[in-house]
């Protein structure tokens, strides 16, 4: 018997917008004005989110922080192509996906800030709090997605993870499962090339993330991250096919991180300066705005001025965070470890209660 | 009036729990088509198709974790794990998100969702089929865990555990899933988590055990004698224990042995030694002794009844406390 090719596979990649902010004719979507607007502010209000948390962190006013910067297209094209009917599950790294959802400044920075008040998302926005332990979260997409699509709920399960996320089992077993229950899911890689000092060539030998689809029986695409209309288009036609029963879909977003993983890594010590210097033409902001500037949709000085706007209410969001973090009292660790405090954890309740009454003479925990 | 089996008991739990609630769903390998290795599952997903009695591919992480995602949209998936023994493929989600995400979301996102596991030795099982690690689950703030040791409890804290607003471990006691058979009327009952029984009254001791070595331990109360008067508690929940009865009970007695399968380090022994030290002190007059496995790996069948507690050791470490 002669060998035959039994399968034949292809991957792609999406880019719309080249480095300049002009739109390829054949592929631009049609967003209206307002749409397209919001975007911008959006990545706007994450890249200050940033500058606001880190100058924080630097202050002593936040623990560890994990910015977004170079990546704001992802997140933001990708939460305006989502409904606010259908759910999102981040990672630790999507700070604006989440504030797009309607979550709190304030509420955002609690988390960096050390209280558990940071992942108080209310139900409706259909938005998970962060997940710090890789790739563990796709798999509560998937099971939201199995659960909604039971349900017959018409709704899409959008998640995000990192290049490095890839390589947990977790992820593999989420695509698995995904695939063989056709679960209404967007699996959005954040390719962001270093997973902290691991460079994405050394965290597999594949060529594209995207192809890791292929193996689980779905299609994956590799986009550009930087360009948010390809972010948009491709976020929006995965989320359409997986409302529509179509199954899950991998998007490998190829981006950047310009900063560092987190407040406590020193990039400098395993990344090449000309890499990042290569990187800075491709920002996302920068070439939307070329975009937006080109189709008359802004003004030269909006950017800054934006700016401004959105910092005195990051200020205001970041004074609010610190007020709760300075009335949180130490018994809320007891309040909802279950529906009803059991017998068990009434004595140790009124312990720690005791002891801070003594250490601060007013039963508050330190601000 | 039906007489079950402690496996058909959890069979007609979920059965139950799924004709009265809708959001009730199975999900774990080989439960489907063919009811599970143990049968617990059998005809479940005749009755209730194959939407809500999922045969999933092999990965307790994906089981587990999806569980997760259910309960986070609102279902309330009860997972099986095929034997705790692979349970491990999934402690991350487990210690991760199972036991947190109510606390971590200030209550926003509770997790109704049970994790069945039949654990434990004495079936001549192979390797990583024989273990009893429920101290890892009970040392995890913000799980419950049950063990039960009868078919009426099977039923009746499985139907609790799974109408329970938070995360139950659910441990069955595989070498007595079909060792008796009990008489259950109508639909059995539900019980509250949390609390343990008296199943026999005494005096002299308080015999304290859960699970598969509730025979072992009351065949050595029986030995003893009518000379002994001892006090036999079945745990049933392992977490939240119930304290006050087993304090209760020993300040009658002024002596406990308690024994379980699990190695002794750290195990239910050790908890309820230190419980008793601190609110019965005065009442002991023997230390609290403890019958357990060893503390080492789960030896392959060929030793295994060497190392699980025997009537035997049962027996001395009665003699031992009543004489101290």
């Amino acid at each position: 018997m002669p060998r035959r090719i039994l399968e034949s596979f292809e991957v792609s990649n999406l880019s719309i917008l080249d480095p300049e902010g002009r739109a390829d004719p054949q592929l631009e979507p049609s967003l209206p004005t307002a749409k397209l607007k919001q975007i911008f502010e959006d990545m706007l209000l994450l890249r200050e989110f940033d500058v606001r948390a880190i100058a924080m962190q630097r202050q002593g006013r936040m623990g560890t922080y994990a910015p977004s910067t170079g990546q704001e297209a992802v997140q933001i094209a990708a939460g305006a192509a989502l409904n606010p009917t259908d759910w999102v599950v981040p990672s630790f790294r999507e700070q604006g996906l989440l504030l797009s959802r309607g979550v709190k400044a304030s509420t955002m920075f609690l988390f960096f800030m050390g209280s558990e008040e940071g992942n108080r998302l209310p139900r409706k926005l259909r938005s998970l709090p962060y997940c710090v332990p890789c790739a563990t979260q796709v798999l509560h997409a998937v099971g939201i997605g199995m659960a909604a699509k039971l349900k017959k709920d018409p709704v899409a399960v959008a998640t995000f993870f990192g290049d490095g996320a890839t390589s947990e089992g977790d992820f593999h077993e989420a695509l698995n499962f995904a695939a063989v229950y056709q679960s209404p899911n967007v699996f959005l890689c954040q390719n962001n090339q270093w997973a902290i000092s691991t460079p994405r060539s050394a965290q597999t030998r594949s060529a594209t993330l995207a192809q890791k689809a292929i193996a689980y029986g779905f299609s994956g695409l590799q986009v550009d991250g930087n360009d948010v209309l390809a972010v948009y288009s491709a976020v929006d036609a995965a989320a359409k096919r997986a409302r529509e029963g179509g199954g899950p879909s991998l998007l490998e977003c190829m981006t950047y991180r310009l900063g560092v993983h987190t407040t406590s890594d020193d990039p400098g010590r395993y990344r090449p300066a000309t890499e990042l210097e290569a990187w800075i033409p491709k920002d996302p902001i920068d070439r939307f705005e070329k975009y937006l500037l080109a189709k008359g949709l802004l003004q030269s000085d909006d950017r800054a001025r934006l700016t401004a706007e959105i910092g005195d209410r990051l200020k205001a969001a970041a004074t609010e965070a610190e007020e709760i973090c300075r009335n949180l009292t130490p018994d809320e660790m007891f309040t909802y470890m279950y529906a009803d405090i059991p017998d068990f954890l009434r004595p140790q309740r009124e312990e720690v209660l005791a002891q801070s009454i003594a250490i601060d003479g007013d039963g508050r925990a330190h601000g | 009036m039906d007489k079950l089996t402690l496996v058909q008991a959890v069979n007609r739990a979920l059965q139950l729990s799924m004709q009265e609630d809708p959001d009730v769903i199975l999900l774990g390998q080989d439960i489907g088509k063919s009811g599970g290795v143990f049968r617990a599952t059998e005809g479940l997903m005749e009755k209730f198709g194959v939407d809500r009695v999922m045969d999933t591919p092999l990965a307790e992480s994906a089981i587990v974790g999806c569980a997760v995602g259910m309960a986070l949209y609102g279902l309330k998936p009860v997972a099986e794990m095929q034997f705790s023994g692979f349970a491990y493929q999934a402690f991350h989600q487990i210690e991760q998100h199972v036991s947190r995400y109510r606390n971590r979301t200030r209550g926003e996102y509770p997790l109704p969702m049970v994790i069945r596991m039949p654990y434990g030795g004495g079936v001549r099982a192979f390797e990583h089929h024989s273990e009893s690690r429920e101290a890892y689950y009970v040392h995890t703030p913000g799980l419950k865990v049950v063990v039960p040791s009868t078919p009426s409890d099977a039923l009746g804290l499985l139907r609790a555990a799974i109408r329970d607003p938070d995360p139950v471990i659910f441990m069955e006691p595989k070498k007595i899933y079909r060792s008796l058979k009990e008489e259950i009327p109508g639909d059995g009952p539900i019980h509250r988590l949390g609390e343990a029984k008296v199943v026999r009254p005494g005096e002299q001791l308080t015999l304290i055990s859960y699970g598969a070595m509730m025979p072992v331990t009351l065949d050595a109360a029986a030995q003893m004698g009518a000379d002994y008067s001892i006090e036999v508690i079945d745990l049933r929940t392992l977490k939240p224990l119930d304290e006050a009865s087993l304090v209760a009970s020993v300040q009658k007695t002024g002596r406990a042995v308690v024994v379980h399968e699990a190695p002794r380090t750290l195990g239910m022994g050790a908890e309820i030694s230190a419980l008793l030290m601190e609110k019965a002190l005065l009442s002991l007059k023997a230390p609290v002794a403890r019958v357990t496995g060893y503390d080492v790996q789960m030896p392959y069948y060929q030793l295994e009844n060497h190392y699980l507690p025997s009537v035997a050791r049962v027996v001395q470490a009665l003699r031992d406390t009543l004489s101290y």
